[in-house]
């Protein structure tokens, strides 16, 4: 009998709360988050009113933590689609073409696995200026190494198998022989690094949105909504509190999420990570 | 031994290669100058002349490979351009503040050595516990946490809300103004060492050559010192070291939260300004440490792992 996988129920409630309060933000409050600013209001601690309180400018902290969710949950999942779409591809063909391109994409993993993601980033949105799609563009090319690895991995492996020469003795074109042998045989372990992808990527936004080179203020993104908050700390922490724990919530989620799912897929594999 | 080591430093050259021509080719594909930039920046339009005269002053008007060729001579001679904002060599600039960031590096790994370590140790010794399940929560939320969140809290809790320590700051380099920023930084890797300590132990404790021991008559205490800490040493040193590569990366955000004088707040305010020169300096140095520790750890394993064919 399978043991009861704590780490995956937790993780995927955390997961569901988060995408619930993204999606249905505006049937759960009936404020703007960047709109309704009302210095009557500003600093007010958490009440029945403003159940997180409000921040300097008056605005509702609770709608913003909720209308940054969108945000998050967006850079996190397009992000990583992007890293998944690179890391793939690259790692397929490499292992399946082998040569010179196996060897180009080995080098170019190394180099990226040496440059640690979030200075990378960094320095793609010094280039790219701060906004929505930069941090797409910046968190999408940098985090693609661990998925290229195990891609390349699984079908070096795969490629062995009666089913895949059966496959190519058919004359299969090498693409479709990647896209329907190869590839849904590695759906589990890339469902793992790709979940845990989702959260490295919500975490690297919410430093970068605080550095001031993510998203940019007055856009509910969390790690902006921190910046402004340091300011205040001591007349309002509350809108430090809120946002933080949104980002660490969520995190948190996927992470487990991720664990759950590689205890769940195979309780025998245990890749390190990082 | 020696020939592992030669080897190991042959191989991480292509790969410095690559990097230098990487972080080379990303800013030098910025659309726009440097100099057109400057002007632009809302302290009126670009005077023609003054751009002609910043690019010529930095060499920005020769071709790409002429630059990249300046750029490599200028790095082998230790020699990364000047800094727009200090009109000072990079190097020197950098030289300044590596200190502050090697300080903070270090406190934080010794403080999640000193903690992780021990608590992955007790943890694994009885697994299932409630102490057990106290870590491993504790470390699943510090590897879930932002750290620059982490501080904030620390920073609102400790220095003005108790008053026991400064909220931010270098201080001259008093031990003080250095507890909270090391703290902080050291929860990622505390988190890290706490899981790989409790992992090697509870994989090693299965062991063929555990089980002999203990039934040889070994003592208990002497199966655990002898055996299964040099064991788990490979795992937890392997895990310092790459953690400790990686640190100066992650150390930029708790700089910039702490007003940290090292070289992560000077990468994110010359990132704000676009010190195009210094950007690329810092990135290189945290890349070629992080290399640097990372191939140091190699060999080290290499000389203290048996079980590591030395070929």
């Amino acid at each position: 009998m399978r043991r009861f996988n704590l780490n995956l129920w937790l993780g995927g409630v955390l997961t569901l709360i988060v995408i619930v309060g993204a999606v249905f933000a505006p049937w759960l409050t009936s404020l703007d988050p960047v709109f309704d600013a009302n210095l009557m209001y500003a600093e007010e601690p958490p009440s029945g009113q403003f159940w997180f309180g409000t921040d300097e400018q008056g605005r509702d902290v609770y709608t913003r933590v909720l209308y940054g969710a969108r945000i998050s949950l967006t850079v996190g999942i397009v992000s990583q689609i992007i890293n998944s779409v690179i890391g793939l591809s690259l790692g397929i063909s490499a292992a399946y073409w082998g040569g010179w391109w196996d060897d180009l994409v080995n080098g170019l993993t190394n180099v990226m696995l040496a440059i640690p993601s979030l200075i990378f980033a960094l320095a793609i949105m010094a280039i790219l200026g701060p906004g929505l799609p930069s941090l797409l563009i910046a968190l999408g090319l940098t985090n693609w190494s661990w998925t290229c690895r195990i891609a390349r991995s699984s079908t070096l492996s795969l490629k062995g198998q009666g089913y895949v020469q059966a496959a190519s003795t058919l004359g299969y074109s090498d693409i479709r022989i990647m896209w329907t042998q190869l590839l849904p045989n590695m759906v589990g372990p890339i469902l793992v690094i790709s979940t845990l992808g989702i959260g490295a990527a919500v975490l690297a936004e919410a430093a970068l949105s605080f550095l001031g080179l993510g998203i940019r203020p007055p856009f509910p993104s969390w790690g902006a909504m921190l910046t402004g908050a340091r300011e205040l700390i001591v007349i309002a922490p509350w809108a430090a509190v809120f946002p933080g724990l949104a980002i660490f919530v969520t995190v948190l989620g996927f992470n487990l999420l991720g664990d759950g799912l590689r205890d769940y897929l195979d309780p025998h594999m245990r890749t390190r990570q990082q | 031994m020696l020939r592992f080591t030669i080897r190991r430093l042959l191989q991480v050259i292509p790969t410095i290669i690559a990097v230098v021509l990487l972080i080379f080719v990303i800013f030098s594909v910025v659309p726009g100058s440097f100099a057109s930039s400057l002007m632009s920046d809302g302290r009126g339009g670009a005077d023609a002349d003054m751009v002609a005269r910043i690019n010529e002053q930095f060499g920005l008007d020769d071709p790409v490979h002429v630059r990249f060729f300046d750029y490599v001579t200028g790095l082998l001679q230790f020699d990364m351009g000047e800094s727009f904002r200090f009109r000072q060599p990079v190097t020197e600039v950098i030289g300044d503040r590596i200190w502050a960031s090697l300080k903070l590096s270090i406190a934080a790994m010794v403080f999640a050595i000193v903690v992780g370590v021990p608590l992955g140790f007790i943890a694994a010794l009885k697994p299932g516990s409630i102490l057990d399940s106290i870590t491993m929560i504790g470390a699943v939320s510090g590897l879930s946490m932002p750290q620059f969140w982490l501080g904030l809290l620390l920073m609102y809790f400790f220095a003005l809300i108790l008053g026991w320590l400064p909220s931010f700051g270098y201080g001259g380099g008093d031990f003080k103004y250095l507890i909270l920023p090391a703290i902080t930084l050291g929860v990622t890797p505390l988190a890290l060492l706490a899981r790989t300590t409790r992992a090697g132990v509870l994989e090693i404790t299965n062991e063929d050559f555990i089980r002999t021991a203990h039934s040889k008559g070994m003592s208990n205490s002497r199966v655990i010192r002898w055996h299964l800490t040099r064991n788990v040493m490979v795992l937890v040193v392997t895990t310092i070291g790459l953690q400790f590569g990686s640190m100066m990366g992650q150390a930029v955000v708790i700089e910039k939260l702490f007003s940290w004088p090292g070289i992560g707040t000077l990468l994110v305010d010359s990132v704000a300004i676009r010190d195009i020169p210094v950007v690329q300096g810092t990135i290189l140095v945290i890349v070629l440490w992080f290399l640097f520790i990372n191939t140091f750890v190699d060999i080290i394993y290499a000389a203290i792992d048996p079980r590591i064919k030395q070929t």
